[in-house]
């Protein structure tokens, strides 16, 4: 038994010296990656970020054994798969909902670095990858939106797609690209098919990048200031545990919406099959992308709209350049931290907006909060980097603040 | 084509659309398959299933139902043949090279009450009966939806103006609604012997809609009480190794 152990033990150590695999991942999320003690619950939803990452790709490639991208068997094949593919049903509503879950987990994320500060020196390079993660995901899951060919399916691709023709002098010939011919059609859920099936194995390089990035400068903290080595604990045990307990929290949520509410989230028009001859009174993007769809309404000229659009995304791209404070957390910036919540409400106040008919109140109401967007990127954050005094910082993570007295 | 498209979709964007119509709030009804361990109902399955198939079929298809499909609201392999045989569908071609009419088999699909989408329109007025499939997922609060655009026809408001082959419906978006009122009391005797209602056959054909609609419901939610339980308990245990494990570290 035991020569028995020792041999296995041999093979294993024979392999890592020529494939050091073991070694790999216990530097990378093992016993061998330190990170800070003082992490907070919000730093479990990038490990959850990658279960979901995960999850879609396997429900996802299920899906695509028993679906067919063609105009006129797309809907009855995601039917079909509903009805008779072995536990067809589950596959779906798991990657239909997963899709909204996955950014539910995203958008925590990424305000969980807004209020940290997490963008700032050293982690430009790992907040570009960030963004570059959630530009993709938008993508993928558009197109992965057009794949069951409902009527919101096809009046969203055509929405969407057309807003590139805004673009001066080659914006007809992008979106006919992107169409594959002159309208909508089979074309275009021919090649949506394939991109939605390759992106998600782009995002998973990127998220290998995003990982990468992580490990120069270590993880950032709730207190913002740097990590002493004695204020750090190896990744594994502590907070592999504490990620999976997390993920229990988080799959009950997730479950309780697949099982009792599977359609919650989604838009009862997309059960009717796409037909192109009837407009639906009102074309709403998925949640996910009512905030930027209220900044696209808001704007009355066309390509002003879609520039703002997709502006209002690539700002963040240069965030770390706009918030140059030196210190990291808002717990201790007092002035950031009341923008902080008021620009999470303005953000939640779009969203709300775009699901509305872009007149009246809403209009208004998006106008006030797409100014306020990007006031608070480019006015407030540069002002308040050169006029905020911010609070005391601890000495390190162990030590309590000095006070001035002191 | 693509100029209209285009068109469309700017005015779309820009002005968004002013003509939706007003909502009006479906009837609330108490469902059996909505809550945790909802289920169907067989027995209302089947009345429901006898409501269809004595009134909407005439002009409203059932693409996703095959007649083996009535297994599942408790109807017997025999029994599901004898169903499915007093249909008659096209099948073919022989070695002859003609097609020819057979009686249906349980592995047919409930045949469609036209041949094609403009016949249907021809026979109802220029409008299309939607197929009903899907009908509750496919409205808001579909099932209290379809429940009560089936009672909401009533008598048109003074000044409403009513277009000609037109019902005016209470729920219907815009009030007037190319298909005629189908349910009033006694309008099918029930085979089970239950009065029938215009309520009754409503909640019935609902039901059966929802079921048409949802068919893996009763599954679904035996499986989501087994995943949640199961997940429940491992959070549990993770939650007790995490603590013990983190204890270790003192104060943290
Ligand atoms: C005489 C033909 C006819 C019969 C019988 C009939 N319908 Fe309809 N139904 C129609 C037509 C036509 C429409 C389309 C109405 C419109 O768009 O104005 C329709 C539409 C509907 C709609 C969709 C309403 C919406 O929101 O778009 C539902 C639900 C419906 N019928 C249910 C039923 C049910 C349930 C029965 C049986 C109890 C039934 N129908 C029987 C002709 C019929
Ligand atoms: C980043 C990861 C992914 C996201 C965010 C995503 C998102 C989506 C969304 C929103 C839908 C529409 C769901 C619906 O309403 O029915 C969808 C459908 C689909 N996706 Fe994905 N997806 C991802 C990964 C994948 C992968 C990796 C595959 C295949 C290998 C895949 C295959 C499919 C198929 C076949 C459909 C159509 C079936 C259906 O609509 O249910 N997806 N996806």
């Amino acid at each position: 038994m035991s020569t028995e152990k020792s041999r296995l033990m041999k093979a294993w150590e024979w392999h890592e010296q020529r494939l050091p695999i073991g070694s790999f991942l216990d530097h990378s999320l093992g016993s061998k990656y330190p990170a800070p003690k003082n992490l907070n619950y919000w730093w479990n939803f990038g490990s959850l970020a990658l279960f979901m990452l995960v999850t879609m790709i396997i429900t996802g490639v299920f899906l695509a054994m028993n679906y067919t991208a063609h105009v006129t068997l797309a809907f009855n094949s995601v039917e079909r798969i509903m009805r008779d593919v072995n536990n067809g049903w589950l596959i779906r509503y798991m990657h239909s909902n997963g899709a909204s879950f996955f950014f539910i987990v995203v958008y925590i994320h990424i305000f969980r670095g807004l209020y940290y500060g997490s963008y700032k020196p050293p982690r430009e390079v790992l907040w570009w990858m960030g963004v570059v993660i959630y530009l993709l995901m938008m993508a993928t899951a558009f197109m992965g939106y057009v794949l069951p060919w409902g009527q919101m399916s096809f009046w969203g691709a055509t929405v969407i797609t057309n807003l590139f023709s805004a673009i001066p002098g080659v914006g007809d010939a992008i979106v006919t690209l992107l169409w594959g011919g002159f309208s909508v059609d089979n074309p275009t859920l021919n090649r949506f098919f394939a991109l939605h099936y390759l992106l998600p194995f782009v995002i998973v390089g990127v998220v290998f990048i995003h990982i990468w990035a992580l490990h120069v400068p270590g993880s950032n903290n709730p207190l913002g200031i740097d990590a002493a080595p004695a204020d750090k604990i190896p990744f594994f045990p502590y907070y592999v545990a504490k990620d999976v307990f997390g993920l229990g929290v988080f799959l009950m949520v997730y479950f309780a919406v697949v099982f009792w509410a599977p359609n919650m989230m989604g838009d009862p028009l997309n059960y009717v099959p796409a037909n192109p001859m009837v407009t639906p009174p009102h074309i709403v993007p998925e949640w996910y992308y009512l905030p930027f769809y209220a900044i696209l309404r808001a704007i009355p000229d066309k390509l002003l709209g879609v520039v703002a659009m997709f502006g209002s995304i690539l700002i963040l791209f240069v965030l770390p350049w706009l918030d140059r404070h030196p210190v990291r957390s808002a717990s201790f910036r007092p002035i950031f931290r009341i923008f902080f919540w008021i620009f999470l409400a303005n953000g939640l106040m779009l969203g709300w907006c775009g699901a509305q008919l872009a007149e009246g109140l809403p209009l208004i109401l998006s106008r006030i909060g797409t100014f306020w967007y990007f006031f608070h990127f480019i006015v407030l954050l540069p002002l308040l980097s050169w006029i905020e005094t911010p609070k005391p910082l601890p000495a390190s993570i162990s030590q309590p603040v000095l006070s001035p007295a002191e | 084509m693509r100029k209209i498209v285009l068109a469309a979709a700017a005015a779309f964007i820009l002005t968004a659309p002013a003509f939706a119509a007003e909502e009006v709030k479906p009837m609330e009804r108490e469902w059996h398959f909505n809550g945790m361990l909802g289920k169907f109902d067989k027995q209302q399955l089947q009345r429901g299933f006898q409501v269809y198939k004595e009134v909407c079929a005439s002009c409203h298809s059932l693409n996703y139902i095959s007649f083996r499909n009535l297994e599942d609201i408790g109807y017997s392999e025999d029994q599901v043949k004898v169903i499915a045989a007093e249909y008659q569908v096209t099948d073919g071609p022989d070695e002859n090279g003609d097609m020819f009419q057979r009686p249906a088999r349980p592995s047919d699909h409930i045949p469609h009450p036209f041949a094609n989408d403009q016949l249907a329109r021809a026979s109802n007025g220029g409008a299309l009966p939607p197929d009903l499939s899907l009908m509750t997922k496919a409205r808001e609060d579909g099932p209290n939806y379809v429940y009560s655009l089936m009672l909401g026809y009533k008598e048109a408001p003074n000044g409403f103006e009513l277009n000609p082959g037109m019902s005016y419906n209470a729920f219907f978006p815009g009030h007037q609604i190319a298909m005629p009122q189908q349910i009033t009391d006694d309008r099918v005797t029930y085979a089970d012997g239950t009065k029938a209602s215009a309520e009754q056959i409503a909640t019935d054909v609902v039901a059966f809609l929802h079921w048409t609609a949802e068919p893996k419901l009763e599954v679904r939610h035996a499986t989501g009480v087994r995943v949640l339980l199961f997940a429940f308990l491992f959070t549990v245990l993770a939650y007790l190794y995490k603590r013990r494990l983190w204890a270790r570290l003192g104060k943290h």
